[in-house]
């Protein structure tokens, strides 16, 4: 019975050789978007994506970013470019409230609990994440988005 | 010539350390003196041999010998003497080197302390250092060479990690490491009672001061952490759940609980086989933990090299479990208790449910560390466990052992009788509960906050009473006031060192309620002039400048502190972007006070300086964390003082 005892050690081991299986750095869990479409970030390899998190209480500056990101979309939008909203720890009513306040036309999906901004190593709202077409994140940025910003960070990417 | 002259270095180590081990075990089993000391000689050889590879690595360094691939990734031609030092173990593989250079000092230490001491157990001491420190070396020449040459020899490095830029990095990974490895000693010394059979109380005796050791620098370590992520990192916290903090948390919880259940055994020759299982598990989770962070098979801010050197790990701590788990099997027989635990209400009993939590804690953050890799592993949903799991889960656990903190030390050993209870516990009780009413009358709301506040209260007037009653003890005797205290503290320093770390964890755990229940923060964006309020500070924006450093830009703030208690002072939050960066690095200022701490981070800026978006934070209590350690410090240091003899 006892030289059972190192068998116990080998679920553990055999759980952790897994892990030489995957990759943390992948891009985490897919999106439900507020119209209950999925959101897939893998589908969107190819295309250069604009990843905003936001919150309908996050102000002033969700409310100062969006008519800059909704002008964003415009532009852009010919030249490959997605953007993507994720309002974060919020309820849907507050979220659709905000959304046709401002507009905004492209695809925003609902992180109620959070969890995906936490893969995203989200901080607080506003953030924003540039993905390059190949799929990796290329540069982020903490707080409201300007036209500066985005002339600075999204260009490279095109 | 440094790359060959390192790796060839390395390579005779290696078999130096392979035959020490060889030789100690087979010296152990045969009992032939000789043999045993030829493997002193090969420790010996082994110890300058990384001490010179660990020079030879920092003359690199401070050259800037660019053919060495390590140097030239985590340095270049602008960075500073100081940090260029601390690249010394900036990324994996020099970290591994030091990693090994400790090692090898503990071995010696080891061989100076314990060559006559303990005679039975020592060679095979010997032979389980040496085999862990193969194992490093091992690691050291296949999986993560730090000697490798790069050619041709470029005119310019990299640079360091420009997060490392930090006085903390000279003393967190040394003391962390100190911890770590310090942990191997008392291992070895559990290996070796194994093997022998002498599961009795000697290995026991001997491994007191090491373990405490080891204890005392994975605190001092995980503290430093705290500290560098609440300066350098400016997201104005100290602790945040990550894999790799977890990493030095477990074995510090295993680490603990070995610390208390000693005395157990020590006492009632109780737990003999939890004791080495708690070792074992010690020096498991020491391993697991460097697996954890260098093999990047669970995502972690703390951002390592990924490679071969994750299999290495994995294959070692396999080997380690099994190899361990298997002689506690063989010995199972002889681990029975001689004591038994006589009442519930007893130190015995006390202790042993500070065990239970403090391993059920080590378990929950394992389970959280590793439940991202079983979900993906048997559902395939990818999830990541945040700070709330956490902290929901080992709150309560920890206010249980604060609790023990005070119950533990004065409670009678076997059997606590009702008058002894009430002799010891009365007081205590009576201003924890009035404690916890005067704080809620203050309008304290969180419950956790008044428990812990309540706790703090409890623990302090149960060491005060013990410290009170035994010096009355001593004045009756005739002595004087001032010498009859000291006298008291050298004569009983294991205990009061003991008191006076649990002083520590809790001025710590009083910084951490204070932290988490009353900071308060602002985001904001100023034009120049215009100014923000958060609770009582009124901080003003005054301009923005630009600057050139030795390896980076650097864009700083000046923003004033018109009202408040640090009224009039100046802060200079900045931001630096190094040329092989993508994103700035932050750079925070802050005022630290008693009470609470100023706290300001720039974020974004216009680029005439007209206008800046910055972070304030009023963090409140959060120094106390930092004077906890060092009263740690002291608990430690006196609790280690040699024992006097008793002349009475």
């Amino acid at each position: 019975m006892r030289w059972l005892l190192p068998l116990a050690a080998l679920p553990l081991l055999a759980l952790l050789a897994y892990g030489f299986r995957t990759d943390p750095r992948d891009i985490p869990s897919p999106l439900t978007a507020f119209d209950g479409a999925r959101v897939d970030l893998a589908a969107l390899r190819g295309k250069v994506v604009v990843l905003n998190f936001w919150a309908s209480w996050c102000k002033p500056a969700c409310y100062d970013e969006a008519p800059v990101l909704e002008r964003l979309w415009r532009t852009y939008r010919e030249r490959g470019v997605v953007v993507v909203g994720v309002d974060i720890q919020d309820t849907d009513e507050a979220g659709r409230k905000f959304i046709r306040e401002f507009g905004l036309t492209f695809p925003n999906a609902r992180d109620g609990s959070g969890k995906v901004s936490v893969d995203y190593g989200v901080y607080g709202v506003p953030e924003t994440f540039f993905v390059a077409r190949d799929g990796t994140i290329r540069a982020k940025h903490v707080g409201a988005l300007s036209d500066a910003v985005i002339r600075a960070k999204l260009d490279p990417l095109l | 010539m440094i790359p060959e002259l390192g790796a060839g270095a390395l390579a005779v180590a290696l078999a130096l350390a392979v035959y020490g081990s060889a030789a100690a075990a087979v010296g152990g089993r045969t009992g032939r003196a000789s043999l045993v000391e030829s493997a002193q000689h090969a420790a010996l050889g082994v110890f300058t041999l990384v001490t010179g590879c660990l020079l030879l690595l920092a003359y690199a360094f401070l050259s800037f010998d660019f053919s060495v691939r390590y140097v030239a990734t985590n340095t270049n031609l602008g960075t500073p003497f100081y940090y260029r030092l601390t690249a010394v173990w900036g990324a994996l593989e020099g970290s591994i080197v030091l990693w090994a250079w400790m090692l090898c000092l503990y071995t010696l230490i080891v061989i100076l302390r314990h060559r006559t001491n303990a005679r039975e157990l020592y060679p095979w001491v010997l032979s389980v250092m040496l085999g862990v420190l193969a194992f490093f070396l091992l690691v050291m020449t296949v999986a993560a060479p730090v000697f490798q040459r790069l050619s041709p020899v470029p005119a310019e490095g990299r640079g360091l990690n420009p997060l490392l830029e930090d006085s903390g990095m000279i003393t967190h990974p040394v003391a962390l490491y100190l911890g770590f490895t310090g942990f191997t000693v008392p291992f070895a010394f559990a290996i070796a009672a194994l093997v022998t059979g002498r599961v009795g109380d000697a290995w026991v005796t001997s491994t007191r001061r090491w373990t405490i050791t080891a204890w005392y620098f994975l605190s001092l370590g995980l503290l430093i952490g705290g500290w560098w992520s609440y300066h350098v990192l400016g997201w104005g916290g100290y602790w945040a759940w990550d894999p790799v903090e977890n990493a030095a948390f477990m074995p510090w919880l295993t680490g603990t609980a070995f610390l208390h259940s000693v005395m157990i055994q020590e006492r009632r020759r109780m737990l003999r086989l939890w004791n080495l299982a708690l070792v074992i598990m010690t020096f498991s989770l020491t391993l697991f933990g460097t697996f954890l962070t260098r093999s990047g098979v669970i995502a972690s801010v703390h951002a390592f090299t990924q490679g071969a050197i994750g299999v290495f790990f994995l294959s070692f701590l396999a080997l380690v479990l099994l190899l361990a788990l298997a002689l506690l099997a063989w010995r199972w027989d002889t681990l029975g208790a001689q004591g038994e635990l006589d009442s519930v209400v007893s130190r015995e009993s006390a202790f042993l449910l500070n065990n239970v939590l403090l391993v059920a804690a080590a378990f929950t953050v394992f389970f959280g560390t590793v439940f991202p890799l079983l979900s993906e592993a048997v559902r395939g949903v990818k999830v990541s466990v945040g700070m709330p799991f956490f902290n929901q889960v080992n709150v309560p656990l920890f206010l249980g052992l604060i609790f023990l903190m005070g119950v533990g030390p004065l409670i009678a050993w076997r059997r606590a009788s009702l008058e002894s209870l009430k002799r010891n516990f009365l007081w205590p009780v009576t201003l924890g509960i009035a404690a916890a009413a005067v704080f809620r009358l203050l309008g304290v709301r969180s419950t956790i906050a008044v428990l812990t506040l309540a706790l703090v209260v409890f623990v302090t007037a149960t060491i005060t009473v013990d410290l009170v009653r035994a010096t009355r003890a001593r004045l009756r005797t005739g002595e004087r006031f001032p010498g009859a205290l000291g006298g008291l503290l050298l004569r009983h320093n294991r205990r009061y060192g003991g008191f006076a770390v649990h002083l520590g964890i809790l001025v710590v755990a009083l910084g951490v309620t204070g932290s988490q229940a009353w900071s308060v923060q602002t985001e904001t964006t100023l034009r120049r002039g215009e100014h923000t309020d958060l609770a009582g500070y009124r901080v003003r924006f005054d301009g923005l400048a630009a600057s050139e450093e030795s390896n980076h830009f650097k864009v700083t703030g000046t923003f004033t502190i018109d009202h408040g208690r640090a009224a009039g002072s100046v802060l200079h939050p900045a931001k630096k972007f190094y040329p092989q960066e993508q994103s700035p690095i932050a750079y925070v200022d802050y005022r630290l006070g008693l009470r609470e701490d100023v706290y300001l981070v720039l974020g974004d800026f216009a680029r005439d300086g007209s206008q800046a978006t910055i972070r304030l934070q009023v963090n409140r209590l959060v120094s106390w964390i930092w004077i906890g350690g060092l009263i740690l410090t002291l608990g430690t240091v006196l609790a280690l003082v040699p024992e006097r003899r008793r002349t009475v």
